[in-house]
């Protein structure tokens, strides 16, 4: 087997007296899709956190390629090729789609002795990358992100990290928002971005949504890595009850179902 | 980035060439729908309303040069305040100090070569440099301590104001020094065109450009636009933010020190009280033109329109044969009305989605 792209190794951290991530042992390889799951307060944050540079691991390390890195900041994650993308994906709301979309990385045309912001190409080229992953709705950069849904932020903002030269993604919640159709849309933007040989690490607590697209999934529960297996291992049921934290959620799903009626 | 990725080869797509020539991705669309989902639309309407309202209850001398040159002139020495406070809203921030950075530079060149007798161009350098310290510092503060601007620039204008007060009379003896300015420097910076419009009228147009330039052609104005969207994700995306925070502060402290040293050559003296007004002005002015408070929003041309409003209630109430005292009745209630309009100037902006494709995301 190939080196894994990004591996984590005993990774530890704990603010304060809070152990909040314990002995987190994960590796993803290029094109491949790793679900994190996991309930609320599982430690999925922290994890994204340590990832995308905005903590540091209190013991362990993170590598790159077999390389133990560490990251100061969130911009040598992003050198490292880690993008993150959140929830809501285009946090510039009020800003044109071309312009959010090359924001600290403005493509610039010479006009006389000025440099300008070639506005002309970033809109092309953000409208382009878009289509490219199923966006067909937007001809016009100019737009505000605002005026997206939250499906498409989701997409501008991948679209942008993959332009970008990511090759790792970090994807925080992105259907947690979105209705079922766009959520669905989101999904086939995550198998797209697999094939371009991105590794993608796709958190979520949608167990649908996790067994459509993953090849590889893990299971944190109150810090710990309780589950680590891949595609085809585990039932949806199987994959509920870990998450619960081993309790029987059939039982109760069935108990929920009797009240119903 | 990553080497070992190549985005390259993702440019390859079926439906590129489609959007590329079509040109539809980089030219706007020119159509009345357009221009009202603009949002200095509002600060449009707003100004041919009170310029309508001032026409006719203003009468002749309301239209005539010497009307147009009074609120002119009043309308360039906001503005050259106006758009580097702009450009900090715009940011996310405020700048309260600009109303002491401009009597502290009007005592400073009139201190120099007034009192002290040295050379015009020393006198305005020390004058234009003491703002560009004062922004620094503004800038600085509020980069290292993280906190409001509101805040910070409160603590620095009484500081200022303070400061000028207290070494104006320990130096000069006095509140009010005259000064006597060379005749190059008068022209320049302190003469009137066809004897009514002040020169500073030039200067205004010269900031419109530049700061035009700044905030729609530059990548500093892509910059200063995500800084006030989102303080985290545009650090995050790589722009030194503090470096810009600074350097917005000593663009409004160089313009604030700019016209408090034109006011000193025009008038041939300078008051330690002169500016107080120029703090809520330039907010009213900014706002009126359509930039969020919040950040994250805002034109050039909607902070001219707003300036031009503001100065046209201001001086067009003295044509009128009301009590001046409206013109603040008429302000407050602009204010109030221009943030409702542009709220849904915005609104419709954001919303927009055209008929034929509406509600269709996917292929």
């Amino acid at each position: 087997m190939t080196t894994p792209l990004l591996q984590l190794k005993g990774v530890n951290k704990s603010f304060g007296p809070i152990d909040v991530l314990h002995d987190i042992n994960l590796e993803v390889r290029a094109g491949e899709v790793l679900c994190l799951l996991g309930d609320n307060g599982a430690g999925k944050s922290t994890l994204i956190r340590l990832l995308s540079g905005v903590h540091k691991p209190s013991s362990g390390e993170i590598r790159i390629n077999g390389r133990a890195v560490v990251f100061d900041t969130p911009r040598d994650a992003s050198d490292n090729g880690i993008a993150t993308v959140h929830q809501f994906g285009g946090t510039f709301a009020l800003m044109s789609i071309g312009r959010s979309f090359f924001v600290g990385a403005e493509p610039t045309k010479k006009w006389g002795p000025f440099e300008v912001f070639d506005r002309k190409k970033a809109n092309e080229i953000a409208v382009r990358e878009m289509r490219q992953l199923g966006i067909t709705r937007i001809d016009d950069g100019d737009r505000l992100v605002g005026g997206l849904s939250g499906g498409e932020r989701q997409a501008l903002a991948i679209a942008r990290a993959v332009h970008f030269g990511a090759s790792v993604l970090i994807l925080d919640e992105p259907t947690a928002a979105l209705g079922v159709k766009e959520a669905a849309h989101v999904l086939r933007i995550v198998l797209q971005a697999r094939k371009k040989g991105i590794a993608v690490i796709f958190i979520t607590h949608q167990v649908t949504h996790a067994l459509t697209v993953g090849d590889h999934f893990a299971v944190l529960i109150r810090g710990m890595l309780a589950a680590d297996f891949r595609k085809g291992e585990k039932t949806r049921e199987e994959v509920t009850d870990l998450m619960a934290g081993g309790e029987a959620m059939a039982g109760l799903e069935a108990e929920i179902e009797s009240h119903l009626h | 980035m990553n080497p070992n990725h190549t985005p390259a080869p993702a440019a390859a797509a079926p439906t590129a060439p489609a959007a590329a020539t079509e040109g539809s991705a980089g030219t706007p669309k020119l159509s009345l729908g357009h221009l009202f989902r603009r949002p200095e639309t509002g600060s449009l309407i707003g100004l041919l309303a009170v310029f309508v309202f001032f026409s006719i209850f203003g009468g002749e001398t309301f239209l005539s040069t010497s009307g147009a040159a009074s609120w002119l002139n009043i309308a360039a020495e906001l503005g050259i305040i106006a758009l580097p406070v702009g450009l900090l809203m715009i940011a996310g921030h405020l700048d309260l100090s600009v109303g002491s950075v401009i009597p502290a530079s009007s005592m400073t060149v009139a201190i120099v070569s007034g009192h002290f007798g040295l050379p015009m161009p020393v006198g305005i350098a020390a004058a234009l440099g003491l703002g560009l310290a004062i922004g620094f510092l503004n800038g600085y503060l509020i980069v290292r301590t993280d906190l409001p601007s509101f805040v910070v620039t409160l603590g620095t204008l009484f500081a200022v104001a303070g400061l000028t007060l207290g070494l104006s009379v320990i130096i000069a003896g006095s509140t009010s020094v005259a000064l006597k300015s060379d005749p190059v420097s008068k022209l320049i910076f302190g003469d009137f065109i066809d004897g009514k419009f002040e020169v500073i009228l030039l200067w205004w147009v010269a900031a419109m450009v530049l700061v035009d330039y700044i905030l729609s052609h530059s990548k500093y104005g892509n910059w200063i636009l995500a800084l006030g969207g989102d303080k985290v994700s545009a650090r995050n995306a790589g722009i030194p933010t503090d470096k810009l925070n600074i350097a917005l502060y000593m663009g409004s402290g160089l313009c604030a020190a700019f016209v408090g040293m034109c006011q000193a050559i025009l008038y041939n003296s300078a008051q330690v009280s002169a500016g107080q007004s120029f703090i809520f002005n330039s907010i009213i002015a900014v706002v009126i033109g359509g930039v969020m408070l919040t950040g994250g929003y805002g034109s050039v041309i909607g902070i001219v329109l707003g300036t031009m409003t503001f100065a046209i209630v201001n001086q067009g109430i003295y044509y009128t044969g009301f009590d001046a005292n409206w013109a603040s009745l008429i302000i407050g209630v602009l204010l109030l009305a221009a943030v409702l309009l542009n709220n849904t100037f915005r609104t419709m902006a954001l919303a927009h989605a055209s008929p034929r494709t509406k509600g269709k995301t996917s292929k």
